[in-house]
Protein backbone atom coordinates (compact mmCIF):
# COMPACT_ATOMS: atom_id res chain seq x y z
CA UNK A 1 0.00 0.00 0.00
CA UNK A 2 1.41 3.34 -1.00
CA UNK A 3 1.14 6.74 0.60
CA UNK A 4 0.53 9.86 -1.43
CA UNK A 5 1.10 13.46 -0.48
CA UNK A 6 -0.85 16.34 -2.03
CA UNK A 7 -0.18 19.98 -1.34
CA UNK A 8 -3.41 21.95 -1.69
CA UNK A 9 -2.32 25.12 0.09
CA UNK A 10 -3.91 28.19 -1.43
CA UNK A 11 -6.44 26.18 -3.40
CA UNK A 12 -10.07 26.85 -2.65
CA UNK A 13 -12.74 24.20 -2.39
CA UNK A 14 -13.75 21.98 -4.06
CA UNK A 15 -10.29 21.57 -5.60
CA UNK A 16 -8.64 19.99 -2.51
CA UNK A 17 -11.59 17.59 -2.23
CA UNK A 18 -11.41 16.64 -5.91
CA UNK A 19 -7.66 16.00 -5.67
CA UNK A 20 -7.99 14.03 -2.43
CA UNK A 21 -10.78 11.88 -3.86
CA UNK A 22 -8.79 11.26 -7.02
CA UNK A 23 -5.86 10.08 -4.91
CA UNK A 24 -8.08 7.88 -2.73
CA UNK A 25 -9.47 6.20 -5.84
CA UNK A 26 -6.04 5.37 -7.26
CA UNK A 27 -5.27 1.71 -6.98
CA UNK A 28 -2.78 0.63 -4.38
CA UNK A 29 -3.03 3.79 -2.33
CA UNK A 30 -3.61 3.15 1.37
CA UNK A 31 -2.87 6.57 2.75
CA UNK A 32 -3.32 10.09 1.44
CA UNK A 33 -1.82 13.11 3.16
CA UNK A 34 -3.37 16.41 2.14
CA UNK A 35 -1.90 19.70 3.24
CA UNK A 36 -4.38 22.57 3.25
CA UNK A 37 -4.31 26.08 4.67
CA UNK A 38 -7.95 26.80 5.43
CA UNK A 39 -10.32 25.26 7.91
CA UNK A 40 -12.95 25.06 5.17
CA UNK A 41 -10.71 22.83 3.05
CA UNK A 42 -9.72 20.81 6.13
CA UNK A 43 -13.36 20.13 7.00
CA UNK A 44 -14.44 19.41 3.44
CA UNK A 45 -11.61 16.96 2.78
CA UNK A 46 -12.29 15.21 6.11
CA UNK A 47 -16.03 14.98 5.49
CA UNK A 48 -15.53 13.64 2.00
CA UNK A 49 -13.03 11.00 3.16
CA UNK A 50 -15.28 9.84 5.99
CA UNK A 51 -18.14 9.51 3.52
CA UNK A 52 -15.92 7.14 1.52
CA UNK A 53 -15.20 5.15 4.68
CA UNK A 54 -11.65 6.38 5.23
CA UNK A 55 -10.19 7.30 8.61
CA UNK A 56 -9.18 10.89 9.16
CA UNK A 57 -6.43 12.34 11.31
CA UNK A 58 -5.69 16.06 11.46
CA UNK A 59 -2.40 17.63 12.49
CA UNK A 60 -2.07 21.37 12.82
CA UNK A 61 1.21 22.84 11.56
CA UNK A 62 1.30 26.53 12.39
CA UNK A 63 -1.65 27.84 10.37
CA UNK A 64 -1.77 24.88 8.05
CA UNK A 65 -3.32 21.47 8.43
CA UNK A 66 -2.03 18.08 7.42
CA UNK A 67 -5.05 15.85 6.92
CA UNK A 68 -4.06 12.21 6.89
CA UNK A 69 -6.56 9.85 5.31
CA UNK A 70 -6.16 6.13 5.87
CA UNK A 71 -8.04 3.35 4.12
CA UNK A 72 -9.84 1.37 6.79
CA UNK B 1 -26.46 13.81 10.63
CA UNK B 2 -25.16 15.59 13.70
CA UNK B 3 -22.57 17.51 11.71
CA UNK B 4 -25.41 18.88 9.58
CA UNK B 5 -27.08 20.68 12.51
CA UNK B 6 -25.04 23.91 12.16
CA UNK B 7 -25.62 24.24 8.41
CA UNK B 8 -29.34 23.53 8.86
CA UNK B 9 -29.45 26.16 11.62
CA UNK B 10 -27.75 28.62 9.28
CA UNK B 11 -30.42 27.97 6.64
CA UNK B 12 -33.13 28.51 9.24
CA UNK B 13 -31.58 31.78 10.46
CA UNK B 14 -31.22 33.04 6.87
CA UNK B 15 -34.83 32.05 6.19
CA UNK B 16 -36.22 33.81 9.25
CA UNK B 17 -34.20 36.95 8.49
CA UNK B 18 -35.41 36.92 4.87
CA UNK B 19 -39.03 36.88 6.00
CA UNK B 20 -38.38 39.48 8.71
CA UNK B 21 -36.76 41.89 6.25
CA UNK B 22 -39.76 41.67 3.90
CA UNK B 23 -42.11 42.27 6.84
CA UNK B 24 -39.97 45.27 7.76
CA UNK B 25 -40.13 46.84 4.31
CA UNK B 26 -37.82 45.10 1.82
CA UNK B 27 -39.36 44.31 -1.61
CA UNK B 28 -41.35 41.07 -1.88
CA UNK B 29 -39.30 37.87 -2.15
CA UNK B 30 -36.25 40.07 -1.55
CA UNK B 31 -35.46 39.76 2.13
CA UNK B 32 -32.00 39.06 0.88
CA UNK B 33 -30.81 39.32 -2.70
CA UNK B 34 -27.07 39.71 -2.95
CA UNK B 35 -27.11 40.65 -6.64
CA UNK B 36 -29.97 43.14 -6.23
CA UNK B 37 -28.38 44.70 -3.17
CA UNK B 38 -24.95 45.06 -4.79
CA UNK B 39 -26.70 46.56 -7.82
CA UNK B 40 -28.50 48.99 -5.48
CA UNK B 41 -25.14 49.90 -3.95
CA UNK B 42 -23.71 50.54 -7.42
CA UNK B 43 -26.71 52.82 -7.95
CA UNK B 44 -26.34 54.50 -4.56
CA UNK B 45 -22.79 55.42 -5.51
CA UNK B 46 -24.03 56.80 -8.82
CA UNK B 47 -22.21 54.17 -10.91
CA UNK B 48 -25.48 53.68 -12.74
CA UNK B 49 -28.43 56.06 -12.89
CA UNK B 50 -31.41 53.71 -12.79
CA UNK B 51 -33.35 55.83 -10.31
CA UNK B 52 -35.49 53.01 -8.96
CA UNK B 53 -32.62 50.84 -7.73
CA UNK B 54 -30.30 53.06 -5.71
CA UNK B 55 -29.63 52.43 -2.04
CA UNK B 56 -26.55 51.52 -0.02
CA UNK B 57 -28.12 48.33 1.33
CA UNK B 58 -26.84 47.83 4.89
CA UNK B 59 -27.45 44.06 4.62
CA UNK B 60 -24.37 43.80 2.39
CA UNK B 61 -22.11 45.64 4.81
CA UNK B 62 -23.60 43.56 7.63
CA UNK B 63 -22.78 40.31 5.82
CA UNK B 64 -19.15 41.29 5.26
CA UNK B 65 -18.69 42.67 8.77
CA UNK B 66 -20.54 39.77 10.42
CA UNK B 67 -18.22 37.34 8.64
CA UNK B 68 -15.25 39.55 9.55
CA UNK B 69 -16.08 39.51 13.27
CA UNK B 70 -16.74 35.78 13.18
CA UNK B 71 -13.47 35.07 11.34
CA UNK B 72 -11.53 37.24 13.80
CA UNK B 73 -13.18 35.63 16.80
CA UNK B 74 -12.54 32.08 15.61
CA UNK B 75 -9.07 32.94 14.34
CA UNK B 76 -9.96 32.20 10.75
CA UNK B 77 -9.21 35.68 9.44
CA UNK B 78 -6.38 35.34 6.97
CA UNK B 79 -5.37 37.81 4.33
CA UNK B 80 -4.94 35.92 1.10
CA UNK B 81 -5.19 36.61 -2.59
CA UNK B 82 -3.40 36.62 -5.88
CA UNK B 83 -5.25 33.75 -7.54
CA UNK B 84 -6.22 34.93 -11.05
CA UNK B 85 -7.54 38.24 -9.74
CA UNK B 86 -8.63 39.64 -13.09
CA UNK B 87 -10.39 36.45 -14.14
CA UNK B 88 -12.30 36.51 -10.86
CA UNK B 89 -13.19 40.17 -11.40
CA UNK B 90 -14.51 39.25 -14.86
CA UNK B 91 -16.41 36.23 -13.55
CA UNK B 92 -17.97 38.47 -10.89
CA UNK B 93 -19.14 40.89 -13.57
CA UNK B 94 -20.64 38.03 -15.63
CA UNK B 95 -22.30 36.56 -12.55
CA UNK B 96 -24.04 39.87 -11.92
CA UNK B 97 -25.00 40.31 -15.56
CA UNK B 98 -26.66 36.88 -15.58
CA UNK B 99 -28.43 37.66 -12.31
CA UNK B 100 -29.82 40.92 -13.72
CA UNK B 101 -31.29 39.02 -16.66
CA UNK B 102 -33.18 36.76 -14.25
CA UNK B 103 -33.69 39.53 -11.66
CA UNK B 104 -32.07 37.99 -8.65
CA UNK B 105 -29.12 36.07 -7.31
CA UNK B 106 -29.43 32.34 -6.54
CA UNK B 107 -30.50 33.19 -3.00
CA UNK B 108 -33.39 35.29 -4.28
CA UNK B 109 -34.24 32.54 -6.76
CA UNK B 110 -34.84 30.25 -3.79
CA UNK B 111 -36.83 32.96 -1.98
CA UNK B 112 -38.88 33.51 -5.15
CA UNK B 113 -39.67 29.80 -5.48
CA UNK B 114 -40.68 29.75 -1.82
CA UNK B 115 -42.96 32.70 -2.56
CA UNK B 116 -44.73 30.78 -5.35
CA UNK B 117 -42.97 32.50 -8.25
CA UNK B 118 -42.95 29.79 -10.94
CA UNK B 119 -40.60 31.85 -13.13
CA UNK B 120 -37.90 31.10 -10.58
CA UNK B 121 -38.82 27.43 -10.88
CA UNK B 122 -37.79 27.72 -14.54
CA UNK B 123 -34.55 29.43 -13.57
CA UNK B 124 -33.58 26.70 -11.08
CA UNK B 125 -32.89 24.05 -13.75
CA UNK B 126 -30.89 26.73 -15.59
CA UNK B 127 -28.83 27.36 -12.48
CA UNK B 128 -28.23 23.65 -11.95
CA UNK B 129 -27.37 23.26 -15.63
CA UNK B 130 -24.78 26.04 -15.36
CA UNK B 131 -23.30 24.42 -12.26
CA UNK B 132 -23.24 21.04 -13.99
CA UNK B 133 -21.34 22.52 -16.94
CA UNK B 134 -18.91 24.02 -14.42
CA UNK B 135 -18.35 20.67 -12.71
CA UNK B 136 -17.36 19.14 -16.05
CA UNK B 137 -14.46 21.59 -16.15
CA UNK B 138 -13.65 21.03 -12.46
CA UNK B 139 -13.36 17.30 -13.11
CA UNK B 140 -10.96 18.07 -15.92
CA UNK B 141 -8.74 19.99 -13.53
CA UNK B 142 -10.04 23.56 -13.86
CA UNK B 143 -8.30 25.75 -11.28
CA UNK B 144 -7.63 29.45 -10.94
CA UNK B 145 -4.40 28.56 -9.16
CA UNK B 146 -3.40 28.84 -5.54
CA UNK B 147 -3.85 32.03 -3.51
CA UNK B 148 -0.97 33.22 -1.40
CA UNK B 149 -0.85 34.76 2.01
CA UNK B 150 -0.62 38.52 1.75
CA UNK B 151 -0.04 41.47 4.09
CA UNK B 152 -2.91 41.69 6.60
CA UNK B 153 -3.90 45.14 5.36
CA UNK B 154 -4.81 43.69 1.95
CA UNK B 155 -7.47 41.49 3.51
CA UNK B 156 -8.78 44.41 5.54
CA UNK B 157 -9.72 46.47 2.48
CA UNK B 158 -13.09 44.74 2.03
CA UNK B 159 -14.21 45.01 5.67
CA UNK B 160 -13.02 48.63 5.90
CA UNK B 161 -14.73 49.63 2.69
CA UNK B 162 -17.92 48.07 4.11
CA UNK B 163 -17.48 50.19 7.20
CA UNK B 164 -17.07 53.25 4.97
CA UNK B 165 -20.26 52.44 3.05
CA UNK B 166 -22.05 52.03 6.35
CA UNK B 167 -20.91 55.48 7.44
CA UNK B 168 -22.13 56.90 4.13
CA UNK B 169 -25.60 55.40 4.45
CA UNK B 170 -25.87 56.61 8.05
CA UNK B 171 -24.73 60.16 7.29
CA UNK B 172 -26.54 60.22 3.93
CA UNK B 173 -24.53 63.02 2.29
CA UNK B 174 -26.16 64.70 -0.71
CA UNK B 175 -23.91 62.97 -3.26
CA UNK B 176 -25.25 59.52 -2.35
CA UNK B 177 -28.30 58.42 -4.34
CA UNK B 178 -31.43 57.15 -2.61
CA UNK B 179 -34.34 55.87 -4.70
CA UNK B 180 -37.53 57.81 -4.10
CA UNK B 181 -39.64 55.10 -5.75
CA UNK B 182 -39.36 51.51 -6.96
CA UNK B 183 -37.59 48.57 -5.31
CA UNK B 184 -34.69 50.78 -4.17
CA UNK B 185 -37.06 52.80 -2.02
CA UNK B 186 -38.50 49.72 -0.32
CA UNK B 187 -36.31 48.96 2.63
CA UNK B 188 -36.33 47.70 6.16
CA UNK B 189 -35.12 50.19 8.80
CA UNK B 190 -31.37 50.63 8.64
CA UNK B 191 -30.63 48.99 11.99
CA UNK B 192 -32.83 45.98 11.20
CA UNK B 193 -31.11 45.51 7.82
CA UNK B 194 -27.69 45.83 9.40
CA UNK B 195 -28.47 43.47 12.26
CA UNK B 196 -29.91 40.85 9.89
CA UNK B 197 -26.82 41.13 7.71
CA UNK B 198 -24.47 40.81 10.68
CA UNK B 199 -26.26 37.76 12.01
CA UNK B 200 -26.42 35.98 8.66
CA UNK B 201 -22.81 36.95 7.95
CA UNK B 202 -21.80 35.37 11.23
CA UNK B 203 -23.62 32.07 10.73
CA UNK B 204 -22.70 31.86 7.04
CA UNK B 205 -19.03 32.28 7.95
CA UNK B 206 -19.25 29.52 10.53
CA UNK B 207 -21.03 27.10 8.22
CA UNK B 208 -19.76 28.16 4.77
CA UNK B 209 -23.30 28.26 3.45
CA UNK B 210 -23.25 28.59 -0.34
CA UNK B 211 -26.13 28.31 -2.80
CA UNK B 212 -23.79 27.14 -5.57
CA UNK B 213 -21.79 24.73 -3.39
CA UNK B 214 -25.07 23.10 -2.37
CA UNK B 215 -25.75 21.87 -5.90
CA UNK B 216 -22.11 21.51 -6.97
CA UNK B 217 -21.27 19.12 -4.11
CA UNK B 218 -24.41 17.13 -4.85
CA UNK B 219 -23.43 16.79 -8.50
CA UNK B 220 -19.74 16.13 -7.87
CA UNK B 221 -19.71 14.02 -4.72
CA UNK B 222 -23.34 13.22 -3.83
CA UNK B 223 -22.58 15.31 -0.74
CA UNK B 224 -25.75 16.72 0.85
CA UNK B 225 -24.02 18.85 3.47
CA UNK B 226 -24.45 22.35 2.00
CA UNK B 227 -27.68 21.34 0.28
CA UNK B 228 -29.30 20.56 3.64
CA UNK B 229 -28.78 24.22 4.62
CA UNK B 230 -30.43 25.46 1.45
CA UNK B 231 -33.28 22.97 1.90
CA UNK B 232 -33.83 24.27 5.45
CA UNK B 233 -33.83 27.84 4.12
CA UNK B 234 -36.46 26.94 1.53
CA UNK B 235 -38.74 25.21 4.04
CA UNK B 236 -38.57 28.09 6.52
CA UNK B 237 -39.25 30.76 3.89
CA UNK B 238 -42.11 28.74 2.40
CA UNK B 239 -43.65 28.35 5.87
CA UNK B 240 -43.15 32.05 6.58
CA UNK B 241 -44.74 33.06 3.29
CA UNK B 242 -47.73 30.82 3.93
CA UNK B 243 -48.04 32.15 7.47
CA UNK B 244 -48.01 35.82 6.45
CA UNK B 245 -50.07 35.36 3.28
CA UNK B 246 -47.15 36.19 0.96
CA UNK B 247 -47.42 32.89 -0.92
CA UNK B 248 -48.80 33.68 -4.36
CA UNK B 249 -48.35 30.80 -6.81
CA UNK B 250 -48.18 31.49 -10.55
CA UNK B 251 -46.16 32.90 -13.43
CA UNK B 252 -47.75 36.30 -13.90
CA UNK B 253 -47.68 39.44 -11.78
CA UNK B 254 -44.84 38.22 -9.59
CA UNK B 255 -42.90 40.94 -7.74
CA UNK B 256 -39.74 42.17 -9.49
CA UNK B 257 -39.83 39.33 -12.03
CA UNK B 258 -40.60 38.60 -15.67
CA UNK B 259 -41.93 35.49 -17.39
CA UNK B 260 -39.50 34.99 -20.28
CA UNK B 261 -38.61 31.37 -19.56
CA UNK B 262 -35.69 31.04 -21.96
CA UNK B 263 -33.91 34.09 -20.56
CA UNK B 264 -34.64 33.14 -16.97
CA UNK B 265 -33.09 29.74 -17.68
CA UNK B 266 -30.06 31.05 -19.57
CA UNK B 267 -29.51 34.02 -17.24
CA UNK B 268 -29.42 31.86 -14.15
CA UNK B 269 -27.28 29.35 -16.06
CA UNK B 270 -24.67 32.08 -16.41
CA UNK B 271 -24.77 32.67 -12.67
CA UNK B 272 -24.35 28.94 -11.96
CA UNK B 273 -21.43 28.47 -14.34
CA UNK B 274 -19.68 31.71 -13.32
CA UNK B 275 -20.15 30.86 -9.63
CA UNK B 276 -18.52 27.45 -10.08
CA UNK B 277 -15.63 28.99 -12.00
CA UNK B 278 -15.21 31.69 -9.32
CA UNK B 279 -15.60 29.22 -6.43
CA UNK B 280 -18.72 30.63 -4.79
CA UNK B 281 -22.10 32.27 -5.21
CA UNK B 282 -22.41 36.03 -4.56
CA UNK B 283 -23.29 35.41 -0.89
CA UNK B 284 -20.25 33.20 -0.36
CA UNK B 285 -18.00 35.78 -2.05
CA UNK B 286 -19.15 38.40 0.48
CA UNK B 287 -18.46 36.05 3.38
CA UNK B 288 -15.00 35.21 2.02
CA UNK B 289 -14.36 38.95 1.68
CA UNK B 290 -15.01 39.25 5.41
CA UNK B 291 -12.51 36.45 6.04
CA UNK B 292 -9.79 38.48 4.35
CA UNK B 293 -9.98 36.84 0.93
CA UNK B 294 -8.96 39.58 -1.49
CA UNK B 295 -9.78 37.40 -4.51
CA UNK B 296 -13.39 37.16 -3.36
CA UNK B 297 -13.46 40.91 -2.92
CA UNK B 298 -12.18 41.32 -6.49
CA UNK B 299 -15.13 39.15 -7.55
CA UNK B 300 -17.50 41.45 -5.65
CA UNK B 301 -15.98 44.53 -7.26
CA UNK B 302 -16.59 42.77 -10.58
CA UNK B 303 -20.27 42.36 -9.73
CA UNK B 304 -20.53 46.10 -9.10
CA UNK B 305 -19.04 46.82 -12.52
CA UNK B 306 -21.41 44.24 -14.02
CA UNK B 307 -24.40 45.99 -12.45
CA UNK B 308 -23.27 49.37 -13.76
CA UNK B 309 -22.80 47.96 -17.28
CA UNK B 310 -26.21 46.30 -17.30
CA UNK B 311 -28.10 49.39 -16.21
CA UNK B 312 -26.05 52.00 -18.08
CA UNK B 313 -26.40 50.14 -21.39
CA UNK B 314 -30.04 49.20 -20.86
CA UNK B 315 -29.30 45.47 -20.76
CA UNK B 316 -30.75 44.73 -17.31
CA UNK B 317 -34.11 42.99 -17.40
CA UNK B 318 -37.18 44.58 -15.84
CA UNK B 319 -40.64 43.22 -15.03
CA UNK B 320 -41.38 43.98 -18.71
CA UNK B 321 -38.78 41.42 -19.75
CA UNK B 322 -35.31 41.20 -21.25
CA UNK B 323 -34.25 43.85 -23.78
CA UNK B 324 -32.78 42.78 -27.15
CA UNK B 325 -29.38 44.04 -25.99
CA UNK B 326 -29.68 41.95 -22.85
CA UNK B 327 -30.53 38.88 -24.91
CA UNK B 328 -27.46 39.33 -27.09
CA UNK B 329 -25.31 39.78 -23.99
CA UNK B 330 -26.59 36.50 -22.53
CA UNK B 331 -25.36 34.64 -25.61
CA UNK B 332 -22.02 36.49 -25.63
CA UNK B 333 -21.42 35.85 -21.92
CA UNK B 334 -22.24 32.14 -22.28
CA UNK B 335 -19.65 31.88 -25.06
CA UNK B 336 -17.05 33.86 -23.11
CA UNK B 337 -17.56 31.75 -19.98
CA UNK B 338 -17.07 28.55 -21.95
CA UNK B 339 -13.94 29.97 -23.58
CA UNK B 340 -12.53 31.01 -20.18
CA UNK B 341 -13.34 27.63 -18.64
CA UNK B 342 -11.81 25.77 -21.58
CA UNK B 343 -8.66 27.90 -21.70
CA UNK B 344 -8.07 27.75 -17.93
CA UNK B 345 -8.67 23.99 -17.83
CA UNK B 346 -6.29 23.41 -20.72
CA UNK B 347 -3.52 25.28 -18.97
CA UNK B 348 -4.30 23.77 -15.58
CA UNK B 349 -3.70 20.31 -17.00
CA UNK B 350 -0.18 21.29 -17.92
CA UNK B 351 0.32 22.86 -14.49
CA UNK B 352 -0.94 19.77 -12.67
CA UNK B 353 1.41 17.55 -14.64
CA UNK B 354 4.32 19.65 -13.49
CA UNK B 355 3.18 19.97 -9.89
CA UNK B 356 5.16 17.68 -7.73
CA UNK B 357 3.36 14.88 -5.98
CA UNK B 358 5.48 12.87 -3.67
CA UNK B 359 4.74 9.22 -3.45
CA UNK B 360 6.48 7.28 -0.78
CA UNK B 361 6.12 3.58 -0.41
CA UNK B 362 5.95 3.39 3.36
CA UNK B 363 3.52 4.88 5.87
CA UNK B 364 4.47 7.60 8.29
CA UNK B 365 6.97 9.21 5.96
Amino acid sequence: MKSKFIDCCGLSCPEPVIQARKAMQESGIGEVKVRVDSSAARDNVSRSARALGWQVQINTENDRYLVTLTRS
Amino acid sequence: MKEKYPIIMAGIVLGIMSILLVLQGNPANMGFCIACFLRDIAGGLGLHRAGVVQYLRPEIMGLVLGAFVSALFFQEFKSRGGSSVLLRFTLGAFMMMGALIFLGCPLRMILRIAGGDFNALVALPGYIFGIWVGTLFLKQGYTLGPAAEQPQSNGLVGPFLSLGLLLLVVMAPAFIFFSAEGPGSMKAPLLVSLAAGLLVGFVAQRTRLCTMGAFRDLLLFRDYHLFSGIAALFVVVLAGNLLYGFFNPGFSSQPVAHSQDLWNFLGMGIVGLAAVLAGGCPLRQLILTGEGNADAFATILGTILGAAIMHNFGWAASPKGVTPGGQIMVIIIWILLLVIAWAVTRQAKKYLDKKKTEISSDFGA
